[in-house]
């Protein structure tokens, strides 16, 4: 499928605006509707394994070989931070976007 | 060779609907149009239509299903009348915008309130802006071809847009007149088979259907459906075209009766026209040149064509049978107006309100149009553009 962006005049868009193609979402990076920050410590994670399927975003990248937990994929967390409440070891905590502590 | 039938209206598009064979009816029974589901689900259940009815718990609903049906990949049809197409009319815009060729009969009827079941166009003009191909029918016979015309013309690549078929509820629904329908497998050969390009069940192909779609695209889907829109215009004649050389019955975008010679005429739709035709044809006897031109085709409404078909009149008068309430005009009548004003031609107009609530509009009634005409044409003024036809009111 030809590349759709803010230039494609209104002759070249799909009719209707259907996606013919799955898995698009991954090109409209949400991240910067961000107002919160989850912050991992990976000191206190038991990689206990709850947060990941929690997140709405799928921002929470899981590696294929050992199934461990990596750092928070911030081109997609909307700060939500469902994970955050889920973990019973305190490995993630919240902070305000754009503010340093 | 056609069958001859007596059909009421009702009759006549649930008979169209049947002959098509949709893939999915889904409707919630509101009078006046109540019958087409009602014969259409004894279609269903007698095994004459392969069709699945989905008996929905509202019009939101049936408008709702249609649409995921038609999305699905199959052919969606439905009925409704005034405050149904009210209730739907969320989802109507979902249906227009998502490109859905889906085919609605509509039974025209007074939106509430006060609560009023019987005929006036104010459902149909409620929706006159939503994107849908708006077809009118002056009898049943025009609403069983219009039914049998519009998946050729909703499905067309350069069209895919919703359409409804609107006929005058009670005065042409409920009535029965003679009819001339066409075979079943005629008619299946006419419309054809239904193949959209993408379509949701296609599990090689996955797609999605309305997106999310923010101020960088909806204005170019927007002005897709605008463009559609035009382009049904063409659609519309060559299906017609087909449908004539099939059945002998002619259509246009309009119909102009006894127009050509006219010095005045009348411009309306549905079944007023039948009775404006047998005024025109006593005051002809009298010599008196009045004309009538019929729209057929809301929309896309053709504005070049009715402007150039009316242009050499000396009076108009739009009847509109829905009061838009705004101090300035029918729906109809701007359109008109605005059509003529486009093409730089000026001919005196008058606007009449007239049957609303399924107020009858008689010959006498049609006849005292024709005799303002009449002045109108002696004196080149119009005073008071927007009237009222049939209308109580005290005597000044």
């Amino acid at each position: 499928m030809t590349k759709i962006d803010k230039s494609t005049p209104m002759e070249n868009l799909t009719t209707g605006g259907d996606i013919y193609e799955a898995g698009n979402a991954r090109d409209f990076k949400t991240g910067d509707w961000r107002s919160m920050r989850p912050v991992f410590h990976g000191d206190k994670c038991k990689q206990c394994g709850l947060c990941f399927p929690v997140c709405p975003e799928n921002a929470i990248p899981v590696k294929k070989e050992d199934l461990k937990r990596t750092d928070f994929n911030y081109d997609y967390c909307k700060g939500c931070g469902v994970c955050s409440k889920v973990c019973p070891f305190g490995a993630i905590t919240m902070k305000e976007e754009g503010v340093d502590q | 060779m056609s069958i001859r039938e007596r059909l009421s209206g009702n009759e006549a598009a649930a008979t169209a609907m049947k002959q098509i064979n949709p893939d999915v009816v889904a409707a919630f029974p509101i009078t006046p149009s109540t019958e087409i589901p009602q014969y259409f689900s004894t279609f269903v259940a007698n095994g004459s239509v392969d069709t699945e009815f989905v008996a929905v718990e509202s019009e939101h609903s049936a408008m709702s299903a249609c649409i995921g049906a038609e999305s699905a990949g199959s052919r969606a049809m439905t009925a409704t009348s005034a405050n149904g197409l009210s209730l739907m009319w969320e989802m109507i815009y979902i249906a227009s915008s998502l490109r859905l060729p889906i085919v609605l009969s509509l039974v025209n009827r007074a939106v509430s309130g006060p609560l009023n079941i019987h005929c006036d166009h104010s459902d149909a003009m409620g929706v006159r802006d939503s994107g849908w191909i708006m077809l009118f029918s002056e009898n049943n016979q025009e609403a069983y071809d219009n039914t049998l015309m519009a998946h050729r013309i909703a499905e067309d690549e350069n069209v895919r847009l919703p359409l409804m078929i609107c006929q005058d509820g009670f005065i042409t629904s409920h009535s029965i007149e003679n009819i001339e329908l066409e075979s079943d497998d005629e008619v299946k050969k006419f419309v054809g088979e239904y193949h959209p390009e993408h379509y949701l069940l296609d599990d090689q192909n996955p797609i999605a259907v309305g997106p999310l779609d923010l101020q960088a695209f909806l204005f170019e889907h927007k002005a897709q459906q605008g463009e559609a829109m035009k382009a049904a215009k063409q659609v519309i004649l060559e299906v017609s075209k087909d449908f004539e050389a099939w059945t002998g019955r002619h259509y246009g975008l309009f119909e102009e009766y006894r127009l050509a010679d006219a010095e005045m005429a009348i411009v309306c739709m549905n079944s007023t026209a039948g009775t404006t035709k047998a005024v025109v044809d006593r005051l002809r006897e009298n010599g008196i040149k009045a004309g009538l031109l019929k729209i057929r085709v809301y929309r896309p409404f053709p504005a070049e064509e009715v402007a150039n078909a009316l242009s050499h009149l000396k009076a108009i008068a739009v009847l509109d049978r829905a009061d838009s309430l705004n101090a300035i005009g029918g729906a109809l009548f701007e359109d008109v107006t605005s059509s003529l004003y486009v093409e730089n031609k000026h001919v005196p107009m008058v606007n009449y309100v007239y049957g609303i609530g399924g107020r009858d509009t008689t010959e006498k009634d049609i006849e005292s149009v024709y005799t303002d005409l009449t002045e109108i044409v002696k004196t080149g003024k119009v005073e008071n553009p927007y009237r009222y036809l049939g209308l109580r009111r005290e005597e000044k």
